[in-house]
């Protein structure tokens, strides 16, 4: 986006100076320029790979890695271990967030529910989740309670304090409004609050997308006997550097998808904020 | 005799007969009317500020009143004690019928933001006070015509003017068909020609729908164009109650609107 503003006047320049074509040609491959580097990294890392440049042993070649999808694709054996981690990690979003998101919207909405909770939260909020592993260890062993607890611990926070945020920064002017046009409590709510927070909800539910897979990556990587996580652990042993890169491209796209959906549920809800209506539209 | 049924607001405002004339004809077409408003002693204070020191004033049903003055001078309190948002901390306000008995008025309050709802399509905007559901909808569309953007009804507001925006705000308080309206200087951030229509506007509605009307402006010009009368407020007192008799349709910057312009800033500027 911010590339095609700065590009845009340097294309129509080069139009001007050589004629038509070249502008035409910028034009048309701009989209696929973000992806150039990616695309020349990996046929780098091949090459260095395949003349012997990098100990496979430490890095597999790309080949190998699509080689290692491809047989676990057809094993079976990813998709089972893809399954159990998003089930892992939707879980824990959905614990943890809707606890985090209903004590946002309590806390935005009544001042002694703030009063009361609210510091608490804050100094909770200080330690870093993942350092509470050995104690979820002692308290849940290694099973998927402890997983679904750190998961949803880590992602209760963003979501409590931007939902907070959110209610709490809702134009007081608006409210007065409703409250003069006769809206009782809940249509306020309904028409006024909960969509003028809603901006600050997706910023706290991407945070917390991230932290979801981070301490779902942790607690896999602790102990597991599915997941992506545990495939990486296991292919570590018997030195599958393969298997091992395989994992972390995984979780990359599982990540990427996860933000994608959040951005896909933003511009659905969110279409009415000028920074998500379709320019030209004018 | 045609203007006996005006009775009633003679006392407080003598008008034209070419206004009353108007306002027969308007009263034909669905005139909802408007309620008498009476303020006696009024008082209210922030902290140690005393902001208003004893308002007396009685307007008439469907009278048109402008409050100017220097910004701090407590016109805008007024108008929110007026409208209900804030208590007085004395004295009292009485809304009559055209018998003078008490009555409940359906009151709505025009701000100087349009305060519509950003995420709430234009037609829901206005019909925000009227509940959900397709009369409410067919009636936001009647309001939306009136004030000429039945055109933009599906549009979201960030898409709109500042003039059409304000449009929208008073369309919605005008849909539940008021019998007074709080405008709290509503022309204030448009520019100078968008102003003169949005007066135009203001006028025409009023003379259709009859309600009373308390206009708040820092602008005088816009006081002697609107008003039936022009009450000028200083240090929270009433300094002038000025009735303006110019008929309507009011020309602008005719020589006898810019006596009655002169007389009020003398009266602000003191």
């Amino acid at each position: 986006m911010s590339f095609g503003e700065i590009a845009y006047p340097a294309a129509r320049f080069a139009g001007r100076a050589t004629g038509v074509l070249p502008r035409f040609r910028l034009d048309r491959l701009q989209p696929l320029l973000p992806y150039l580097l990616p695309v020349l990294v990996v046929i780098v890392w091949q090459a260095a790979a395949s003349f012997g440049l990098i100990a496979t042993r430490l890095m597999p070649a790309p080949v190998d890695v699509v080689r290692a999808f491809w047989d676990r694709t057809v094993s079976g054996e990813l998709a089972a271990d893809v399954e159990a981690s998003t089930i892992r990690a939707v879980s824990g979003l959905i614990v943890g967030g809707s606890i985090g998101f209903a004590l946002g919207l309590i806390n935005g909405l009544s001042k002694i529910s703030y009063g009361l909770t609210d510091t608490t939260l804050q100094m909770v909020r200080t330690v870093p989740h993942l350092a509470l592993i050995p104690l979820v260890i002692l308290w849940f062993g290694i099973g998927e309670p402890a997983k679904l607890f750190l998961t949803a611990f880590g992602v209760f926070f963003p979501i409590y304090l931007n939902t907070l945020h959110g209610v709490r920064t809702v134009d007081p002017q608006l409210i007065e409004m409703g409250r003069i046009y006769g809206m009782n409590r809940w249509t306020l709510f309904r028409r006024v609050i909960f969509p003028g927070a809603l901006p600050s909800i997706f910023v706290g539910l991407r945070f917390a997308l991230g932290i979801m897979w981070l301490t779902l990556i942790v607690a896999e990587t602790m102990a597991a006997s599915t997941g992506i996580g545990q495939m990486a652990n296991n292919a570590r042993e018997f030195m599958q550097t393969d298997v091992v890169v395989l994992a972390l491209v995984i979780y990359a796209l599982l990540g990427k998808l996860a933000d994608v959906i959040a951005r896909l549920l933003e511009r659905a809800t969110l279409q009415w904020h000028p920074a998500y209506q379709r320019a030209g539209k004018e | 005799m045609p203007l006996a049924n005006d009775a009633p607001r003679a006392g407080t405002f003598s008008s034209g007969a070419a206004i009353d004339t108007l306002k027969d004809a308007a009263q034909g077409l669905g005139h909802a009317g408007g309620v008498a408003l009476h303020l006696h002693g009024l008082e209210k204070s922030f902290g140690p500020t005393r902001v208003l020191r004893g308002i007396d004033l009685d307007i008439a049903p469907g009278e048109f009143v402008a409050i100017v003055g220097k910004s701090g001078c407590g016109k805008s309190t007024l108008l929110r004690l007026l409208a209900g948002l804030d208590q007085p901390d004395a004295g009292e306000i009485r809304f009559a019928d055209a018998g003078g008995g008490p009555v409940q008025p359906n009151k709505r309050i025009v701000f100087q933001e349009p305060r519509l709802l950003p995420w709430a399509k234009v037609v829901d905007n206005v019909a925000v006070g009227l509940g959900e559901g397709r009369r409410a909808r067919a009636a936001a569309e009647g309001a939306l015509e009136a004030v000429q953007l039945a055109d933009k009804a599906d549009q979201w507001p960030a898409r709109l003017s500042g003039g059409q925006r304000q449009r929208v705000a008073l369309a919605r308080a005008l849909v539940s068909r008021p019998d007074f309206l709080a405008l709290d200087e509503p022309l204030g951030a448009l520019d100078a020609l968008t102003r003169i229509t949005m007066q135009a506007l203001v006028e025409r509605i009023w003379r259709e729908q009859g309600f009373t009307a308390v206009f708040v402006t820092h602008d005088v010009a816009e006081a002697v164009a609107l008003a039936d009368r022009v009450v000028v407020l200083d240090a929270g007192r009433i300094v002038l109650d000025l009735p303006i008799e110019l008929e309507r349709p009011r020309g602008r910057a005719s020589a006898e609107a810019g006596r009655y312009e002169q007389r009020l800033l003398d009266a602000i500027l003191g």
